[in-house]
């Protein structure tokens, strides 16, 4: 139940220069089960957010499919919810509003979205600040009401792309413990996209590393940590420090062929 | 007390001080007339427009002109924001539709509304309708383009977390659509009204029997410069009452946009 299963999904973009094609998904298969916390890492343009997109249904395979909850995903639908980079919050909105706008697409009525906006604003320790707009509020403070506005509708599976990209490295660690106790609590599946292998190994249960265009699965690796974790254990624990090493080394070569490939094309970004 | 006090003051100078030129330009020209270097017929003095002002407003009659121009532009406003809003986002949402009409509004957009005036009064006869229309096609162009250009602008991702949470058509276009492009509809319609101001004048120069064009045009019949003048003045003034207005609106409405505190 809950499940969403990836089989053999590829995506290939046409266009561009001489109408070449881009294979930037290329024959990935996994299962998510349930609950669980999957962390997607790999280089820049290794199709990361390509595959997330597909998961949440705005774009759909070139080949394979998507199935969530047993039903092929054609459409992105409430219960994968998606945090964006940057957040993606609506600027017209208050904090309130923003937390009640999946309520509202859900169709409650008044009260019961009072009531349930008030109790994800206490969730994320936003009291206070109901009635800002996003511009007057902090980076941390926008990524919680992010996190809110996600969790608010209640479904089933949580999708972040990069969700800590924009914050200082301080708010960054205090925001992945935050993260990591929400998701203690709410017992929903999370997938996580980063470029940080220390974020991937902290919160996943696996981490999914993806090659270099083409975006394959490299490895999905198992991490045997205990839970909850500790903050502490990102500097001192000997397991963790060896998934560090090993991640690293298994990325260290895509980065390569990464940076290489923009070397030679001239090609930013 | 004393502080806020000292605060009015500042700000009393600070207000003579930005209108010095235009005051000392207004001296100027009463000063230039009694000495007979400017013709008194052609300029009259500030001091005779203010006069035929206020014998204007005693009598009731600039008040009644006033009533006049500005309502006709409220209604031809009303009825210009209505239509172009609700065009805009459909052709900027539609964008097969918009293929086959935009041509048709890139053709009437560049025709003066001058020209309008006298097929309306063909259509319309004398009054407040060729006005009402008159000032429609003036303010209709600018609120169009900028609602097009505003929903054209929408950022993706606003437009696929409402996806996401799978906001129905009314709700995406209430909550999403619409307060993205608030900005850019107000700022067309601040300037969609002062050019229906400036139409309304022009349509009742020529196609009505009341109003502030219809004042001045008689009174240049009859040779009174100072109520031409008078007149004149008055439409910049309200103007300039509208566009704060206006201003003021956008304001209240877009309190996340860069004016607020």
């Amino acid at each position: 139940m809950g499940d969403i299963v990836v089989r053999n999904v590829s995506k290939t973009f046409e266009g561009g220069a001489l109408h070449s094609k881009v294979v930037a998904v290329d024959n990935v298969s996994c299962e998510i089960a349930q609950g669980e916390f999957l962390c997607i890492i790999g280089p820049s343009g290794c199709g990361k957010t390509t595959l997330l997109h597909m998961l949440a249904g705005f774009t759909g395979p070139s080949s394979g499919d998507v199935v969530s909850d047993g039903k092929v995903v054609t459409q992105p639908g409430p219960e994968r919810i998606v945090m964006f980079q940057e957040y993606g919050l609506f600027p017209w909105m208050t904090v309130a509003e923003n937390i009640e706008f999946g309520l509202q697409a859900k169709g409650l009525p008044r009260e019961e979205r009072r009531r349930l906006v008030a109790h994800y604003v206490n969730l994320v320790g936003l009291t206070g600040f109901e009635n800002r707009y996003p511009r007057h509020i902090s980076g941390g403070m926008k990524q919680r009401v992010s996190i809110a506005r996600a969790l608010a509708p209640d479904p089933q599976a949580i999708l972040m792309d990069e969700p800590f990209a924009a914050l200082d490295s301080l708010t960054r660690d205090v925001m992945q413990e935050e993260i990591l106790s929400i998701w203690g609590a709410t017992k929903k599946t999370f997938v996580l996209i980063t470029h940080n292998i220390d974020e991937a190994i902290f919160l996943g249960d696996r981490v999914l590393v993806m090659t270099h265009r083409p975006g394959r699965i490299k490895e999905l690796l198992k991490i045997d940590l205990p839970r909850p974790r500790d903050a502490s254990i990102r500097s001192s624990d000997r397991q963790f420090l060896q998934y560090r090493e090993h991640l690293a080394n298994s990325l260290r070569k895509e980065v390569r062929s990464f940076v290489d490939e923009e070397s030679n094309t001239g090609h930013r970004g | 007390m004393a502080r806020r006090a000292y605060f009015a003051l500042v700000a009393i100078a600070r207000g003579l001080e930005q209108w010095s030129l235009v005051i000392s330009m207004i001296v100027l020209w009463e000063l230039g007339v009694r000495f007979s270097w400017i013709d008194g017929n052609l300029f009259p003095p500030p001091s005779k427009i203010f006069q035929a002002l206020i014998d204007l407003a005693k009598l009731g009659l600039l008040w009644k002109d006033v009533v006049a121009s500005v309502w006709r532009v409220v209604i031809g406003f009303l009825i210009a924001t209505v239509c172009a809003i609700s065009l805009a986002t459909l052709l900027a949402r539609w964008r097969r539709l918009a293929r086959y009409v935009m041509p048709i509004v890139e053709i009437i957009r560049p025709i003066s509304v001058i020209a309008w005036i006298p097929i309306a009064i063909l259509w319309f006869g004398l009054g407040d309708k060729p006005a009402w229309f008159i000032i429609f096609l003036g303010s209709f162009f600018p609120i169009f383009t900028n609602t097009y250009l505003g929903i054209r602008s929408v950022e993706p991702i606003h437009v696929q977390a409402a996806q996401c949470f799978g906001a129905g058509r009314l709700l995406f276009l209430r909550k999403v659509l619409l307060p993205s492009a608030l900005p850019y509809i107000l700022a067309g319609m601040r300037v969609g009204l002062g050019v229906g101001w400036m139409c309304v004048i022009a349509a009742e120069l020529i196609a009505a029997t009341s109003g502030l064009g219809y004042m001045i045009q008689t009174a240049r019949v009859l040779i009174e410069t100072e109520k031409v003048l008078a007149g004149m003045i008055t439409i910049g003034v309200i103007g300039l009452g509208m566009n704060h207005l206006m201003l003021l609106l956008e304001r209240k409405l877009t309190p996340w946009s860069h004016h607020a505190v």
